[in-house]
């Protein structure tokens, strides 16, 4: 193994109900790193996020998920997020009277004062949020920005992110690729950096803010391609996923 | 003291209901119990009351010092054993001495409450009963809230109580109430009228906590009527189980703009029985009310009414009724009511029984809180109701009693 990884994936295959949706990925990633992710939808992109994280609806059937030197498959998800692994959802759910400062607190697991949570807040633009139960009411940017709020006050270091720029105006995309940025320690020079990124991009809008090192192609559960992600994201843009196919053919 | 032929009417009226059931609730056989206790000393100095009886007392939000009160009244069984007064413009006092005091009081008896409601009420106005009364004057203010407590200590006896609770035009009267009981495994009933009478422009806010026991029956009966611009806020907590439990508050607004506002936060143990539901009638031009209940099941029963009727222009109601079941056992049946009675009203309700969902206990998970944590911490959020206009003080009590039934759940 590779003591530089933060995160190894190999040949991992993973279902959810009785549907293998991913077959045989690998994946690498250093530490200080990140990588994104595109595919098409149903491609299985959240599926591998969701596997990393430890959901327990995406069941892994072969392979393994190495992270910081260990095995993490077969861990409760509430133990892969103490071992340092964080996601922003998608789509995450409401939670009726927990109110978004309590769930933030929570996060930081007493590392952070009211001053410092509240030094977060401004950041993400969502001071005005605190009081307000989690993602009640939120607007698809407003959403968006708690999650990075709460994986800021959990600083994982590996951070997950699916789709964080969906929704979300261009105004605050922005805003969102600066608490990334933050997140992933990116003011730190390369080699001191400790956290590494896995982030879904749908857009590759985030490209434009975020610095990443590997892209890759998810295809119907395999991963296709893997380079430079701007590369990537251009021949995407400009011939789609149809050219992606060919490189399976 | 009253007048006799009122009165004649009244006993009358209740003889004609003495075995009346109440329209909910089990229908208790109150020959079960015994009706009468001896009259117990009056304690001048609290701080001699048993220790074990303060601490219960605290449990409930009652100082039994009281501090941080500008006024406390103790009845334990029938008696009351103190009552205090500190605040001037503020009354505080057993109803039997506030009806020998005042001749005028006698009109506001059974006048929020029907004395033939049900057997209950019929037995509070034809037994040996006590209970409180509190009235702010004109214009009076507490700068802290009163307290009542209301304890059961005797095995087996039907506790009834009759409260009277004026706060007069213009006035603020902020009010906690704790019952609480001796009796660990020993049968006991509580039966408490409180009639509430919110002149002109008055608020009076009402926060009650009930810690009671396995063998416990209670039957609070409350009435109360709202004049012009006046505001009643309802706060109940009840956080011990409890054999049997039915209630259903009826406040009617009757002046122009008067608000009313019932939050109820029930938890329930296996053995408990609970039946608890808050009716207003909004009755005059602008009024409007909000019903707001969560209800916990760890194996009770719980039965959560509400009932909003609209019969003047522009009132507005909503009423919220949601329920957890924490395991299989227990029920939760929510009955949320609307009745319009005329084309501009606006009365909604929503209502939502369940168990907690899986995605959010995940969600919480991925966060790094155990399964546990994260179970307690959403079972916090359902039990938080925000609550405006409270002193911070009973803010405190409601918080602690908060606390203190989610201690018993997890």
């Amino acid at each position: 193994m590779d003591m530089d990884n933060i995160l190894e994936i190999k040949q991992l295959s993973v279902a959810v109900e009785d549907r293998e949706i991913l077959h045989g990925i690998n994946l690498n990633i250093k530490a200080g790193e990140t990588h994104v992710l595109f595919g098409p939808n149903g491609s299985g992109k959240t599926t591998l996020l969701m596997a990393i994280m430890g959901s327990p609806k995406y069941r892994v059937v072969t392979g393994s998920i190495i992270f910081k030197g260990k095995e993490i498959v077969g861990l409760p998800v509430d133990e892969r997020a103490r071992l340092g692994i964080g996601m922003s959802l998608q789509r995450p759910p409401v939670v009726r009277g927990v109110k978004t400062r309590d769930m933030v607190t929570a996060c930081t697991k007493g590392r952070l004062n009211t001053e410092s949570i509240d030094s977060l807040a401004e950041k993400a633009n969502l001071i005005e949020f605190m009081d307000r139960e989690v993602n009640y009411g939120f607007s698809g940017g407003e959403i968006k920005r708690s999650e990075l709020l709460q994986l800021l006050a959990q600083d994982p270091d590996l951070v997950l992110l699916d789709e964080p720029e969906s929704g979300v105006d261009l105004e605050n995309i922005a805003l969102i690729g600066q608490l990334i940025n933050e997140l992933l320690r990116k003011e730190h020079p390369i080699r001191d950096r400790r956290h590494a990124g896995l982030i879904i991009t749908h857009t590759g809008h985030i490209l434009d803010y975020v610095n990443a090192r590997t892209g890759y192609v998810l295809l119907d559960g395999k991963m296709v391609c893997e380079g430079d992600p701007r590369e990537i994201l251009e021949t995407i843009k400009s011939k789609g996923y149809r050219e992606c196919w060919k490189c399976v053919s | 003291m009253r007048e006799l032929k009122s009165e004649r009417a009244s006993k009358d009226k209740a003889r004609a209901a003495l075995s009346k059931p109440a329209a909910f609730g089990e229908d208790l056989d109150l020959d079960k119990y015994v009706h009468s206790a001896d009259e117990l000393p009056y304690q001048e100095d609290t701080s001699r009351l048993p220790t074990v009886t303060k601490g219960q007392m605290m449990q409930v939000g009652v100082m039994p010092d009281g501090s941080q009160r500008s006024g406390t009244i103790i009845q334990i069984d029938h008696s009351t054993i103190h009552s205090l007064t500190k605040q001037e413009g503020i009354e505080v006092m057993a109803t039997s001495q506030a009806l020998e005091k005042y001749d005028w009081l006698a009109d506001y008896l059974w006048k929020a409450v029907a004395v033939d409601a049900d057997k209950y009420t019929a037995h509070v106005e034809l037994g040996q009963s006590d209970g409180y009364f509190f009235r702010a004057l004109p214009g009076s203010k507490t700068l802290y809230p009163v307290q009542a407590c209301l304890y059961l200590a005797k095995s087996n006896l039907a506790q009834k109580v009759h409260n009277i609770i004026i706060a007069e035009e213009g006035s603020e009267l902020h009010i906690i109430t704790g019952c609480t009981t001796a009796l660990e495994r020993e049968p006991g009933l509580h039966i408490g009228i409180s009639e509430f009478y919110i002149k002109r422009g008055a608020r009076v806010s009402f926060t009650m906590i009930h810690s009671w026991a396995p063998e416990i029956a209670v039957r609070p009966r409350t009435g109360v009527i709202i004049e012009e611009g006046g505001v009643f806020l309802s706060n109940y907590v009840i956080m011990k189980p409890v054999r049997s439990l039915q209630m259903s508050p009826l406040a009617r607004c009757v002046g122009d703009n008067s608000v009313v506002r019932f939050n109820s936060i029930l938890v329930a143990l296996p053995g408990s029985n609970m039946d608890i539901g808050s009716r207003v009638i909004l009755g005059a031009r602008g009024a409007k009310t909000e019903i707001i209940s969560r209800a916990i099941t760890k194996g009770g029963d719980i039965t959560a009414r509400g009932y909003i009727e609209g019969n003047a222009p522009d009132v507005k109601g909503h009423l919220e009724c949601r329920g957890l079941l924490l395991q299989d056992k227990g029920m939760i049946y929510a009955v949320p009511e609307l009745k319009g009675l005329l084309a501009g009203v606006d009365l909604s309700h929503e209502a939502a029984v369940g168990k907690i969902a899986e995605e959010e206990i995940e969600y919480l998970m991925m966060r790094g809180l155990t399964r546990d944590e994260a179970t307690a911490t959403i079972v916090r959020g359902f039990l938080r109701v925000d609550i405006e206009g409270l002193p911070p003080e009973l803010n405190l009590e409601l918080q602690r009693a908060i606390e203190a039934s989610e201690k018993v759940l997890m």
